[in-house]
C-alpha cells in the first residue's frame, strides 16, 4: 500500500496544490486532499486553534484535524521565501505553521515540515523536491521526472488562472482534462477583487464571494489573473515593500488595476484581526482615493460573519458603482 | 529645527541630551496617556497593534507641540512595526500636517542607506569624530538608564516602605538627566547605584520570582503595561524582564538578529524552529530559560493582534506543560483597563503561592 500524503485544502493549497499533487504521485504516493472547507471544519477549527489566531489559521487546523486520522504522513510545508525582494517573506503564521499544529492538535501523524527558501539559489526548488523524495526511497532519475512535471503542471495552473478561470475549476480541468469554463462574459461591470487567495477563492469562508458578484452582474478579477511576471513590475509604486509575501501580491494587482482602470471597484477581502491586513488595507483604500477615487469596498470576514450582512454590502456597491457610471 | 523621537520608557533622557547636544531644539514626547491613545485610535487602522497607536498618538501630541521632524527606527519584519515609520508618514500626510518622518532602517538592510540617514541628521558643523562620540556617550546614558531600572526591580520587593524604591529612582533619574559630559555620566551612574542600594530593606523575604517577557514595546514601556514590574515589585514580586533597550540594541541592530540571540533562540528549538519576526521566537526561548532558572512563573505581554505573539501563545501551553512553568498572556490594546489587569495579576500570583506551597510540602513529606 502507498504512503498516504495528506494536502490541507488551504493557505497555499490555492497557489501550489497542483505542483505538490503531481510531486507525490509521480512518486508513486497516495495524495489524500481535505474536503472544501464546511461548517464542520471550522467548528473543529475554532476549537483546536489559539483563540487570537485569525480565521485562516483555525479553518487550517480544521483542514488538518479533519485529515490526520486518514493519511500517515502530513504535508504541511513552512514557507519562509518564495522570490527575492527587498526582505520579503510569508506571515510570521505562515512561518510557524508546523510548531503551532504540533502545540495545538493532539495525536497529529508525522509532519512533513518542509522548509521552503527558494531565494538561496537557481536549483534551490529542486534540491527541496530532492529531500523529499530521498525521504521516500526514490531514485534521482525518478525524482527529477516527477520533479520537472510538477513545475509543469504548476505553470498551466497559474497560465489557466492568467486567463481568468478560478483555481476550483482550473484545478478540475486540469485533472479531468476539458476545456474550463471561464466565467461568463456578462458582467457589465468589472471589480477587482483582491485579498489573500485562500480568502477569495475559499467558496466556503467568503460565502460564494465571486458567484454572488457574477450573479449581480459584475466580472471579477483577481490577482491570480495577472502573470507573475507583469505583477511584479508593480514593486517599482511602493517606496518600500511589505514583507509578506501574500500582501505585496494584493498590494502589487491594486497597482495594477488602478494604473489600468480596467476595472470599476476595487473590493478587498480581509480576515478579522489579520496583522499585514491591518497595514494593507489603509495602504490599499489611500491608493485608491489617489489614483482616480477609485470605489473601495472593504469585506472583512470572520466565523461569525453572516451571508445576509454580506449580501447587503455587495449589492449596496454594486448599486453604487452602477450609478457611478450613468 | 524642531525634532522629536518616540516615547519609549526611561530612553527619552539619554536621546533628549544627544539632539540637543547636536544643536536641535528637542520636543519631549510626552508619556503616553489617555488622550495619546485616543488620538492615535482614532486614525489609525483599527487592527493596528497598541504600538502603531501609541506612536500615531505621540506624533500628533508633538506636532501640536511644534516638532517638524520626528526619528524613527523602520525593520526588516516579518513583524508589522517594520512598516510603521511609511504608514505613519502617509496617514500623517493624507491629515494635512507637514511633518517628516526620518526612518532608521536596521544598518544589515542597506549600510549606504543608514549612512546617509545618519549624515542627514548629522548638523553641518559637526565632524565625524564628534558625532560618533556624542552617540557614544548618548549610549553610555541608555545604558545608565537601563541599569538603575534593573537595580529598582531589583529592591523593589525587598523594601520595608512602599514605595522608596520608586522615589529613588525618580531622583536618579534627575542626576542622570542632569549629568552631561562622558565622565559626569560615569560618576552619576556610581552616585545612583549607592542611592537605590540605600534603600531600606528587608532581605529575609523570599518572594516570588516572575519572568516577563513578550514584544518589545509593551514591556518597554510602563505606561502601556499599565506600570506592571512597578506593580508586582510592590506587591512585593521579584521580577526579571528579558528585553532592555540597550541588550536589544546589541543583540539585533548592531548585528543580526540570527547571530545575536542564538543562545535564546536555541533554547526554543524543540517547540519554535523559525524566526517568526517580532519577539515570537525569543518568548518561547525565555520561558524555557526561565522555567531553567527557577523562577516561579512568566508573564507574557504583547499588544493585541501582535502577529509573532499569537504564534508564541499558541505554543505556550506545550511549552508550559512540558517545562513546568505557569505562563499567563496579556494582551493590551486600547480597550483594556489596569482594573482587569490587576485583577488578573493577584489571580496569578494566588496560582504561584499555592503552587510553592504545595511543593514545599512534598519535598518536607519526602525529606
Amino acid at each position: 500500500m502507498p504512503v498516504r500524503v495528506g494536502i490541507p485544502r488551504y493557505l497555499g493549497y490555492f497557489s501550489f496544490y497542483p505542483l505538490w499533487k503531481t510531486f507525490f504521485e509521480e512518486l508513486g504516493l497516495e495524495v489524500i486532499t481535505s474536503p472544501p472547507t464546511n461548517q464542520e471544519i471550522l467548528n473543529e477549527g475554532v476549537a483546536e486553534a489559539v483563540n487570537d489566531a485569525c480565521i485562516p489559521i483555525k479553518l487550517y487546523h480544521g483542514h488538518v484535524a479533519a485529515i490526520k486520522d486518514k493519511v500517515d504522513m502530513l504535508f504541511v510545508p513552512r514557507f519562509v521565501k518564495v522570490r527575492k525582494l527587498e526582505t520579503e517573506t510569508f506571515c510570521p503564521k505562515f512561518l510557524g505553521l508546523p510548531d503551532l499544529l504540533q502545540a495545538s492538535i493532539n495525536n497529529l501523524p508525522e509532519l512533513l515540515d518542509t522548509r521552503v527558501e527558494l531565494t538561496s539559489g537557481r536549483f534551490e526548488l529542486f534540491r527541496i523536491a530532492r529531500e523529499i523524495g530521498e525521504r521516500f526511497g526514490a531514485s534521482l532519475a525518478k525524482i527529477t521526472k516527477a520533479y520537472l512535471s510538477a513545475c509543469w503542471d504548476l505553470r498551466r495552473y497559474w497560465g489557466l488562472m492568467c486567463k481568468g478561470i478560478l483555481p476550483y475549476d482550473a484545478i478540475e480541468c486540469m485533472e479531468k482534462g476539458y476545456q474550463a469554463n471561464r466565467q461568463k462574459e456578462q458582467g457589465a461591470l468589472s471589480i477587482a477583487v483582491l485579498g489573500y487567495p485562500y480568502l477569495v477563492y475559499d467558496e466556503f469562508i467568503n460565502m460564494d464571494l465571486v458567484k454572488k458578484l457574477n450573479s449581480l452582474g459584475a466580472k471579477v478579477f483577481t490577482a491570480e489573473m495577472i502573470s507573475p511576471g507583469r505583477l511584479l513590475r508593480e514593486a517599482k509604486n511602493m517606496p518600500k515593500q511589505m514583507f509578506w509575501y501574500y500582501s505585496n501580491r494584493a498590494m502589487h494587482a491594486a497597482y495594477y488595476y488602478l494604473k489600468k482602470k480596467r476595472v470599476d471597484g476595487i473590493i478587498h477581502v480581509t480576515a478579522f484581526a489579520c496583522g499585514p491586513d491591518a497595514m494593507l488595507d489603509r495602504l490599499m483604500e489611500m491608493e485608491s482615493k489617489e489614483w482616480g477615487r477609485m470605489p473601495f469596498l472593504t469585506l472583512s470576514i470572520d466565523e461569525e460573519t453572516g451571508t445576509g450582512g454580506v449580501d447587503t454590502r455587495l449589492e449596496a456597491f454594486i448599486d453604487m458603482l452602477k450609478r457611478r457610471r450613468v | 529645527m524642531k525634532i522629536t523621537f518616540p516615547h519609549m520608557g526611561y530612553s527619552y533622557i539619554a536621546f533628549k541630551m544627544l539632539l540637543n547636544e547636536l544643536g536641535y531644539e528637542v520636543v519631549v514626547p510626552p508619556e503616553p496617556s489617555k488622550r495619546t491613545i485616543d488620538l492615535g485610535v482614532r486614525y489609525a487602522p483599527e487592527f493596528a497593534c497598541i504600538p502603531f497607536k501609541v506612536l500615531l498618538g505621540t506624533y500628533l501630541e508633538t506636532i501640536e507641540m511644534g516638532a517638524e521632524v520626528a526619528i524613527t527606527s523602520g525593520g526588516m519584519g516579518p513583524c508589522r512595526a517594520g512598516y510603521y515609520g511609511i504608514m505613519h508618514q502617509r496617514i500623517l500626510n493624507e491629515l494635512g500636517y507637514d511633518f517628516h518622518l526620518h526612518i532608521f532602517e536596521p544598518p544589515q538592510v542597506n549600510y549606504l542607506d543608514f549612512i546617509k540617514k545618519l549624515k542627514a541628521v548629522k548638523p553641518r558643523g559637526v565632524s565625524w569624530r564628534t558625532y560618533i562620540q556624542l552617540i557614544k556617550k548618548g549610549y553610555g546614558k541608555l545604558e545608565a538608564i537601563d541599569e538603575m531600572e534593573y537595580l529598582m526591580y531589583r529592591i523593589m520587593p525587598f523594601e520595608i516602605n512602599r514605595g522608596d524604591t520608586a522615589k529613588a529612582f525618580y531622583k536618579v533619574l534627575e542626576i542622570l538627566d542632569e549629568a552631561q559630559t562622558t565622565e559626569e555620566i560615569e560618576d552619576a551612574r556610581w552616585e545612583c547605584r549607592k542611592i537605590i542600594a540605600k534603600v531600606p530593606q528587608d532581605r529575609s523575604r523570599v518572594p516570588l520570582k516572575i519572568g516577563i517577557i513578550g514584544e518589545i514595546y509593551v514591556v518597554l514601556e510602563p505606561a502601556v503595561n499599565f506600570y506592571i514590574q512597578r506593580t508586582l515589585g510592590e506587591m512585593g514580586v521579584y521580577t526579571d524582564r528579558s528585553i532592555w533597550l540597550t541588550s536589544y540594541t546589541q543583540k539585533n541592530v548592531l548585528v543580526e538578529g540570527k547571530v545575536g540571540e542564538k543562545d535564546i533562540h536555541d533554547m526554543a528549538h524543540p517547540y519554535l524552529n523559525e524566526l517568526i519576526g517580532g519577539h515570537g521566537l525569543n518568548s518561547i526561548g525565555e520561558i524555557v530559560i526561565y522555567a531553567e532558572d527557577g523562577y516561579d512563573g512568566v508573564i507574557q505581554l504583547a499588544p493585541f493582534s501582535c502577529i509573532p505573539e499569537i504564534m508564541a501563545k499558541g505554543i505556550v501551553p506545550r511549552v508550559s506543560r512540558e517545562e513546568g512553568i505557569p505562563v499567563m498572556t496579556i494582551f493590551i490594546d486600547e480597550q483594556t483597563a489596569a482594573a482587569g489587569v490587576i485583577t488578573r495579576l493577584e489571580a496569578f500570583l494566588d496560582l504561584l503561592k499555592r503552587k510553592r506551597e504545595q511543593k514545599a510540602i512534598k519535598e518536607k513529606r519526602l525529606a
